[in-house]
């Protein structure tokens, strides 16, 4: 590979995060001009803020990449019902890490996101839904909120502006479905995260006490801060058309230099990311496989090669490093940017044991709501767990990829989509690795289980 | 009930046809009305929409209309263009909109339901042999109807316990539970008694009580017939019958003036349980536990099974006789009960007037539970209104025909199936007093009684119950009566017979309810028993609209 020059970090959410003379206390905050948005946007009229965020074209960073002007508009105003707020901060996505290098590096960014978002959509109260692994998040985040009260930030008539909202920090109790929004509301309402079926529960609508609700990633509600700072006009010229903004990618596995690095969308490749940015491969190693967007989102292997045409009428016809680091190209390659969690795999990964690994991830954080999902996944984990353990048949391959494709489209939430492509794209591309397990691998009699 | 009223309706294409179906409808009782099966588990037309099975996974598609003039977009041949949802969607939570078109046979459906029913059948023990739902159990029906057929799992299933005590009356193996929650709903939306939840997660989730608390309320049995498979099962009925050897009737509860409809279900004459028939009138699809046991009596210690005089064993005939001889000419008591039938009630009626005697009626009452146990504990006080047997509203106990005994205006008593003496009527006042008895079992008063006639239970005999809404409602016998007992409309019109040569009277249904209806402010106006057989009839209640009835609001019922 031709050298090139690195590609540079454009740091707009993650500006002073790192800064080694920043601290997460909210005299640093104010320092950098922190709650100057706020002051400006306060004094605008709330539609007109949501017009500067459906201008900016941000998407939500959570995984779906909804835009978030749009999420907005679809806001039931007209229900007399009071209005909620959430901020999703259950980051569980394996391979993610973003949301909480803001919530402990730089909480008032995301406070002061929340609070103009808030005023925006006119909420009664909002939520900060932080998942219960992050107790120090938590900590922070409720010392930070007091500090912001303390300063008429947040809470009672914000900033003499005859505007109340408060905030206030939800710990969750350990489940990754916690995150799919729905779930997340259940959960806040105090009951089992079982999200709810779409129609007719869609949050803009009938969202938190059946209330209209917005809930959003911590990257998007710390976007509308940078919105407002900049103008939605201006917003909308970083990174690509459609793709606009930055993104925080957290690049794990086997690299020299894993890390989470903030880039403008589309700015550089993901063989860029792989190899100048994280310093590509362990020495003697070559790429096996990315999985470009979240344990969730399909992988890809190093030798494909993809092709097709652009909604602009171009062609495109890129390998793996070529594929564009935004919304748009990951989804061309047949994947998702999901919450933008790469995971590298390097020849020495057995793609059987990586997929087993996967599957016992759904399999134990499935809610058990609905049946696909529910038997789907912990199907698909005993048969890769038992492909581990020596007894692998080669008809596992084609009865893997036939019970994910059970599950895929048929369930409540996403969760079945995110239980299924792993297992689908697994097998579809390494189908030699699978009936290699099967005709290699014979059971030792004390063996025991892996996974 | 035939309702009159016109519904707004919209039309839909169902499998190709255009149909018109009520506004507001889903897809599984759209099709339904059209004879076609969407299978689902855990739908339940009564209760809120969980759509967690995915069982009724259909494709749906609704006409394209362009997002900018909101236009109907068209197909080269004029008809509007359907746009599918790419993936399937669950009937129960899709309400019909106008010109939607559904899918209920395709193979993409085929598939969905094929995927389903293999995820359900893969932890589950698959014990039918030993499985009390077995010949009414949705999952086999439905892994026939719509499964492959075959099984490709071979992985260690799933463990769970096989016998939990849910509550006094229902027992839960888990590994049969498919999850479908609406047990959970039925505890939470109908009988108000938050105890049942799901623990664990993912194919682990449990159902089970939650920490100090027992499913025990009144209507804790209902979970087990909404119980798609065998998860839940009734204490009592638990292995004791093959339920494809069970014959089903329906019949009316008596247990309250709410009058249940339900299904006795019996073999051999001999009643297994007691299960509640939908009406959406009247009970839904539930009735009390209290309610279901009832049928115990049928086979109790306590049942009169012969006809005695004097306490000794006689024969109809004979004890007939001698029951119309000490009536006979006397001044007469005749002590009604609120558990006797419309057309008994008639005859006891007729009887009266021969006789010229006086009339008794006892109430029953206890407290309302707001749902379907009221607080009227008879099924027919508004039959013996209706019937001409009672004017004024009953009192909870006969201290008036106590008083009157005490006077010596009286020298006999007809009593049909009530216990004077736990009625406050003192032992003393009926010291020289004949006393002839009609009812099914035995108490303090029919030691005392000089004719004991038995009579049958109303699962041994057809008859009327008007309940708390005045709806007339029929019911056919169930299980043949006890050997050598007569109903009691025949007993009824024999004694009449005896008394009264003049006025012939008979125990023919359609000629009761012939005099019902024929006087000219008659409520029944126009009516007939197999009317109220069909189904509930209402009758007209302005007459007695300013008694003091004592139900309160309940389910289906207004005050």
């Amino acid at each position: 590979m031709i050298s090139k020059k690195i590609p540079k970090e454009r740091r707009v959410i993650l500006k002073n995060a790192d800064n080694p003379s920043y601290s997460n206390k909210i005299t640093c905050y104010i320092k950098e001009g922190g709650y100057d948005v706020l002051k400006k946007s306060i004094k605008k009229k709330p539609e007109e803020i949501g017009e500067e965020v459906l201008k900016s074209g941000v998407r939500g960073r959570g995984g779906a990449g909804f835009p978030t002007g749009m999420k907005w508009k679809f806001l039931d105003r007209k229900s007399g019902k009071p209005i909620y707020l959430i901020c999703n901060a259950d980051e569980s996505e394996p391979g993610t890490f973003k949301d909480r290098q803001i919530i402990h590096k730089d909480p008032h960014q995301l406070i002061e996101g929340m609070m103009i978002s808030a005023y925006a959509i006119q909420a009664k109260q909002a939520f900060i839904y932080i998942r219960a692994e992050f107790f120090e998040g938590a900590k922070i985040l409720n010392r930070a909120i007091a500090e912001a009260k303390a300063k008429g930030f947040c809470g009672e008539n914000i900033l003499g502006s005859g505007y109340s909202c408060d905030l206030v920090v939800h710990r969750g109790a350990g489940a990754y479905i916690c995150g799919e929004e729905t779930g997340l509301i259940e959960s806040l309402e105090g009951k089992r995260p079982n999200p709810r079926i779409k129609p007719p529960y869609f949050p803009a609508v009938l969202g938190l006490y059946q209330c209209p609700t917005i809930v959003n990633n911590v990257e998007t509600l710390c976007n509308v801060k940078h919105i407002m700072e900049m103008g939605g006009e201006t917003f909308s010229k970083i990174g690509k058309p459609n793709n606009t903004g930055t993104r925080i990618w957290c690049v794990s596995g086997q690299v020299k230099n894993p890390g989470y690095f903030e880039f403008e969308c589309g700015a550089l490749t993901l063989g860029e990311m792989i190899y100048d940015v994280c310093g590509g491969l362990l020495p003697g190693r070559t790429l096996q496989a990315v999985i470009p967007g979240g344990s969730s989102a399909k992988i890809l292997r190093a030798d494909e090669r993809f092709k097709g045409t652009h909604k602009d009428g171009t062609d495109f016809d890129w390998g793996i490093e070529d594929i564009p680091l935004d919304f748009d190209g990951p989804m061309a390659a047949g994947t998702m940017s999901g919450s933008g969690g790469i995971v590298v795999m390097d020849d020495t990964v057995d793609m059987v044991e990586a997929m087993a690994n996967i599957n016992a991830f759904y399999a134990h954080e499935s809610c058990g709501q609905c049946t696909p999902c529910r038997e789907g996944s912990l199907w698909m984990k005993k048969i890769s767990s038992r492909m581990c353990s020596g007894d692998a048949r080669e008809e596992d391959a084609d009865l893997l990829l036939s019970v994910a494709n059970q599950i895929e489209g048929r369930t409540i939430c996403a969760f079945g989509e995110a239980a299924a492509w792993p297992t689908q794209s697994f097998v579809k591309k390494f189908r030699k690795d699978f009936l290699k397990k099967a005709k290699t691998q014979k059971r030792k009699k004390d063996s025991l289980q892996l996974i | 009930m035939i309702s009159t009223q016109k519904t707004e309706t919209v039309s839909i294409v169902l499998d190709g046809d255009e149909v018109e179906v009520p506004v507001g409808m889903n897809l599984v009782d759209a099709a339904a009305l059209f004879q076609k099966e969407i299978p689902h588990y855990c739908y339940h037309p009564q209760l809120s929409v969980a759509g967690n099975c995915r069982m009724c996974l259909i494709e749906m598609g609704t006409p394209m209309r362009d997002r900018g003039t909101g236009e109907a977009i068209l197909n080269e041949d004029g008809s509007p263009k359907i746009g599918w949802v790419p993936k399937p969607v669950i009937g129960c939570a899709t309400t019909v909109s106008p010109g939607m078109h559904v899918k209920t046979i395709s193979d993409k459906v085929k598939d969905c339901r094929e995927g389903i029913m293999e995820f359900l059948l893969v932890n589950h023990p698959l014990d039918c042999p030993i499985c009390d739902q077995a010949g009414e159990c949705r999952l086999q029906e439905f892994a026939t109807d719509y499964g492959r057929g075959y099984s490709r799992y071979t992985e260690r299933k799933n463990v769970k316990p096989k016998r939990t005590r849910l509550g006094p009356r229902v027992t839960l193996d888990d590994e049969r539970c498919i999850l479908c929650s609406r047990c959970i709903r039925f505890t939470q939306e109908v009988a108000k008694d938050d105890v049942l939840g799901f623990v664990d997660r993912g194919s682990y989730s449990t159902l089970t009580c939650f920490p100090g608390k027992e499913l025990e309320n009144n209507y804790s049995l209902n979970t087990v017939d909404i119980c798609p498979v065998g998860a839940l099962t009734s204490t009592d009925f638990r292995f004791k019958m093959r339920v494809w050897f069970l014959k089903e009737s329906p019949s009316i509860c008596t247990e309250s003036s709410a009058g249940c409809n339900i299904l006795v279900s019996s073999r051999e004459g001999e009643i297994y349980r007691i299960t509640p028939r939908r009406n959406d009138d009247v009970n839904d699809s539930w009735m009390t536990d209290s309610g279901r046991s009832l049928f115990k009596k049928v086979r109790a210690e306590d049942r009169l099974a012969v006809p005695s005089i004097k306490q000794e064993k006689s024969s109809f005939d004979q004890s007939i006789q001698t029951a119309a001889e000490s009536l006979k000419d006397k001044k007469v008591a005749i002590v009604g009960s609120c558990h006797a039938t419309l057309e008994e009630l008639y005859l006891l009626n007729r009887l009266s007037k021969a006789t010229k005697s006086k009339k008794y009626l006892r109430g029953h009452f206890g407290q309302d539970d707001g749902i379907l146990l009221s607080a009227d504990r008879t099924p027919n006080l508004r039959g013996a209104l209706a019937s001409g047997f009672a004017n004024t509203y009953p009192r909870d106990n006969l201290s008036k025909l106590n008083s009157d005994l005490k006077k010596g205006v009286i020298d006999a008593v007809l009593v049909l199936n009530e216990d004077l003496l736990s009625s406050g009527v003192e032992a003393e006042s009926l010291l020289g007093i004949s006393i002839v008895y009609l009812g099914t079992h035995a108490n303090d008063t029919t030691n005392l009684a000089e004719v004991i006639i038995p009579t049958l239970t109303s699962f041994e005999k057809k008859g009327t119950f008007i309940n708390r809404s005045f709806f007339a409602q029929g019911f056919e016998q169930s299980i043949p009566g006890l050997p050598g007992l007569l109903p009691d409309v025949h007993i009824l019109s024999k004694l009449l017979d005896e008394l009264d040569n003049e006025n012939k009277v008979t125990s023919d249904f359609s000629l009761i309810w012939k005099n019902l209806s024929s006087p000219p402010k008659s409520p029944f106006k126009g009516m007939s028993f197999s009317d109220s057989l069909g189904g509930s009839l209402k009758i007209d209640e302005t007459k007695w609209k300013d008694l003091p009835f004592v139900e309160s609001n309940a389910l289906h019922y207004k005050k």
